[in-house]
């Protein structure tokens, strides 16, 4: 079944094609109707699930733990500020192998109070283990929440994921989204059986007190289930792609093969990248974009594989990693360590600012034309 | 209490794989054998016990099984003397741990 | 069975339950009132029990992994989540269709009258299905006895040296959360557990969010001999510094009354904490006690059930 709904929507409908047993999440500024629409099924009885309207994100998250420790799988959304507050239990449910799924709607961070566009909020939460990914349309969204219970909750997984969605540009856009059947979607994605949850009959404690004698083991798994992601993130994307077929890997190459010059970018600024492209070809200019979808794991042995021959790469972050470059400047100049020395650094659309065919033409023509430079801010009126 | 559960041995991970993939814990703190935090030992004087269980009730690890007369298990009283306090006959003394 | 361990097993007169569902062997300090409570609760509650616990005392009493003292499943949550993750665990049961499970968020003072006090208010207005017990021994005991909002006039902490002790008294978490409409709020007291399992035995029977403030000294931060846990509590209590009361869908009634209330200075001398207070100091504490004993009588007046004629 096909629909026209917003990012929100799809991912709402995305948390109900996965059938959820509990929600908890609180209201923030672009994220609401995700709230909205998710109170409404669950009041007609759409969705058999328990929606917790915590009084915060923190409360949110926390009652997403304590429902997912019990056995039961669980959804919230949030944005920015949101994100933030949950910072200490975004930490708190990765290392407790919980496979959560949140939709994030990327905002910027305050102040000024910015609802825009931004990517610094998640990115923020780079550190955390949880698996990140970032949408390009409302698709992808709702097929990346159903994709990710699945791979987060394989057994060798076990780990928590963001789905990234730029606010307004998709949370409040609307699109054509495939909903798919009820039954396909059940055939796809089994109901979740974890190991180890709370229960009265084989009482266990979670996360007590632990030692260096133990901790340091704990974290070189999470290290491994991420490495071991990649892979279930391929299976899990060709089994998708047989059931319903689209194809969502950990990049997504776009006129990559011949490029001699490629943008790197993230969410939605590359699909006004693909049609940047499409035009400087039809110009002679062979160009290219690699957009990364999963920022966790880092997908860097793919970038590398894609990337090595192509002469000049420029990435383009919307959010900054202040004191040094745009964080998937650093990461994907990271990978390429050794083999890529044309690499430039573009800083653009921060707090929603635009992003426009002609300032990526221009990001285009910098690479031609200029040296490599890591940190180039496209737009700035640092000049009167 | 008196009664000991087969699940008492201390459990050891040799390497990361024969670990959780988590901090769940199964083992139980019987383990843990609190008697050498003791400094005083209670010594419970039948003759002058009556079976009122209060040194049961007021036990905080807990240690003492209500029997008649109560018996302490020494393995785990870390000799905090609630007990002693306790008990309306003075049928529980403080002996100095280790004579 | 041999024949003098059936001797043995000549039967006993209990107050409370027999069943021990924590087990000795816990890291607690010696006469600690946390652990009394914990053992106390879980006769009441028994093992069909589920329990949160954020960081407080029982976050290490409880024991480092791979081990556990409580008997039942605990999930160690962050410090102000006891609520929202009891939250989370309720609605998972109900959800997942388990029944006969009862939840429980088991913090410290600073974890509910301080950081966790807004997850708390949350949950009791949203009338989550839980039993909250704040096991309250008047400080942040665990990272080393600094001052809470529910450390009394007068005590001294490592954040509130002599020089400068706690002026003002405790925050009255009762009144708020009577404020919050929920089923069944009461105070409890280690030193009388036989209505502390009277309390925990209704609130567990009842639904909603039911909340037992509770009493539980702790010798390593009041400064008393591990010995007087039991004995200072029962103090606390017959000198009317901590009244035994219940609110039952907003109808008081006061549990023990004492009809010679203790000088609370006895109270008071059994403590390091309080040893540098001044005569002035020590009545005026003892006019606060007073004063708020009045109130709670006052209170079950005009909102208890009238006496039966």
């Amino acid at each position: 079944m096909k629909k026209v709904l917003t990012g929100n929507f799809a991912a709402a409908y995305g948390a109900t094609a996965a059938r959820v047993n509990v929600i908890a999440a609180y209201p923030i500024t672009p994220q609401t109707t995700i709230v909205e629409i998710l109170s409404e099924i669950v009041a007609n009885g759409e969705l058999k699930a328990e929606f917790v309207k915590v009084e915060s994100e923190h409360s949110a998250l926390a009652a997403c733990i304590g429902a997912q420790a019990v056995g039961a799988r669980t959804f919230t959304a949030t944005s920015a500020q949101g994100l933030a507050l949950m910072h200490e239990l975004i930490h708190w449910s990765a290392r407790a192998r919980l496979p959560i799924v949140m939709a994030n709607v990327n905002r910027a961070m305050a102040p000024g109070w910015s609802i825009w566009a931004d990517a610094t909020d998640s990115i923020s939460e780079r550190d955390t283990g949880w698996m990140q990914i970032y949408c390009e349309n409302n698709q992808e969204v709702f097929d990346s929440i159903l994709m990710s219970y699945k791979i987060g909750e394989n057994p060798d997984i076990m780990l928590p994921t963001l789905v990234n969605l730029d606010a307004f540009f998709l949370s409040h856009t609307s699109q054509v989204v495939d909903l798919y059947s009820p039954e396909e979607i059940d055939a796809f994605l089994p109901s979740y059986k974890p190991e180890h949850i709370l229960d009265p009959d084989k009482p266990s404690s979670f996360g007590a007190l632990t030692s260096p004698e133990h901790y340091y083991e704990f974290s070189y798994k999470i290290q491994k289930a991420h490495e071991e992601a990649k892979k279930v993130i391929q299976t899990v994307a060709g089994e998708f792609q047989k059931t319903f077929g689209r194809f969502y890997g950990l990049v997504d190459p776009y006129r990559c093969e011949d490029a001699e010059c490629v943008l790197v970018c993230y969410g939605t600024i590359a699909g006004t990248a693909k049609e940047a492209v499409d035009a400087l070809r039809e110009t002679g200019v062979k160009a290219g974009v690699l957009r990364i979808r999963y920022f966790r794991p880092f997908p860097g042995e793919e970038i590398r594989r894609i990337l090595e021959h192509v002469p000049k790469v420029g990435v383009i972050d919307r959010s900054i990693s202040y004191g040094n470059r745009g964080p998937f400047f650093t990461e994907t100049r990271d990978c390429l360590s050794g083999v890529q020395a044309g690499l430039y650094g573009f800083i653009a659309g921060l707090g929603g600012r635009d992003v426009s065919l002609k300032d990526i033409q221009g990001m285009v023509d910098i690479m031609r034309k200029d040296t490599p430079n890591p940190l180039i801010w496209i737009g700035v009126k640092d000049v009167c | 209490m008196a009664k000991k559960k087969n699940d008492e041995k201390p459990i050891q991970y040799r390497c990361a794989g024969e670990m959780p993939p988590l901090p769940v814990s199964q083992g139980t703190m019987r383990v843990n054998k609190t008697a050498s935090w003791r400094s005083i030992r209670p010594r419970i004087i039948k003759e002058k016990c009556k079976s009122c269980m209060i040194c049961w009730k007021v036990c905080p690890e807990p240690c003492i099984a209500p029997t008649d007369p109560p018996e302490i298990d020494y393995d785990f009283c870390k000799g905090c003397g609630i007990c002693i306090e306790e008990c309306p006959f003075d049928a529980i003394v403080s002996e100095e741990e280790g004579k | 069975m041999c024949a003098e361990q059936a001797v043995k097993k000549k039967p006993v007169r209990l107050t409370l339950p027999e069943q021990e569902v924590m087990s000795p062997g816990h890291l607690a300090c010696q006469g600690c009132g946390a652990t009394l409570a914990m053992r106390y609760v879980l006769k009441s509650l028994g093992s069909k029990t589920i329990v949160s616990i954020p960081a407080c005392c029982w976050a290490v009493i409880d024991g480092p992994f791979p081990y556990s003292a409580a008997g039942i499943p605990v999930y160690h949550c962050a410090f102000e989540t006891a609520a929202s993750t009891a939250s989370g665990i309720s609605r998972a049961l109900s959800a997942l269709g388990k029944t006969g499970i009862t939840t429980l968020a088991w913090a410290g003072d600073g974890g509910t009258f301080d950081i966790g006090l807004q997850a708390l208010s949350g949950a009791a207005e949203r009338g989550e299905n839980l039993i909250y017990i704040v096991y309250d021994n008047e400080a942040y005991m665990n990272t080393g006895i600094q001052r809470s909002s529910s450390t009394p006039h007068g005590a001294w902490t490592t954040t509130t040296p002599v020089k400068h002790y706690k002026k003002g008294p405790k925050k009255n978490i009762m009144e708020i959360m009577v404020a919050h409409h929920i089923p069944y709020a009461a105070t409890a007291n280690i030193a009388f557990p036989e209505d502390l399992v009277r309390k925990v035995d209704k609130a567990k029977a009842m639904r909603g969010t039911r909340f037992i403030h509770l009493y539980a000294p702790c010798p390593t931060g009041w400064k008393h001999a591990p010995s007087l846990t039991v004995k200072i509590a029962r103090l606390a209590t017959e000198s009317n510094v901590f009244p035994l009361y219940e609110v039952e869908n907003g109808v008081y009634k006061i549990n023990r009354i004492v009809k010679n209330p203790k000088p609370v200075k006895d109270y008071l001398l059994m403590q390091g904490r309080f040893r540098h207070l001044t005569e002035d100091e020590v009545n005026r504490i003892q006019n606060e006690v007073n004063g708020q004993w009045e109130r709670i009588v006052k209170l079950e007046q005009a909102f208890g059930n009238a006496p039966e004629s």
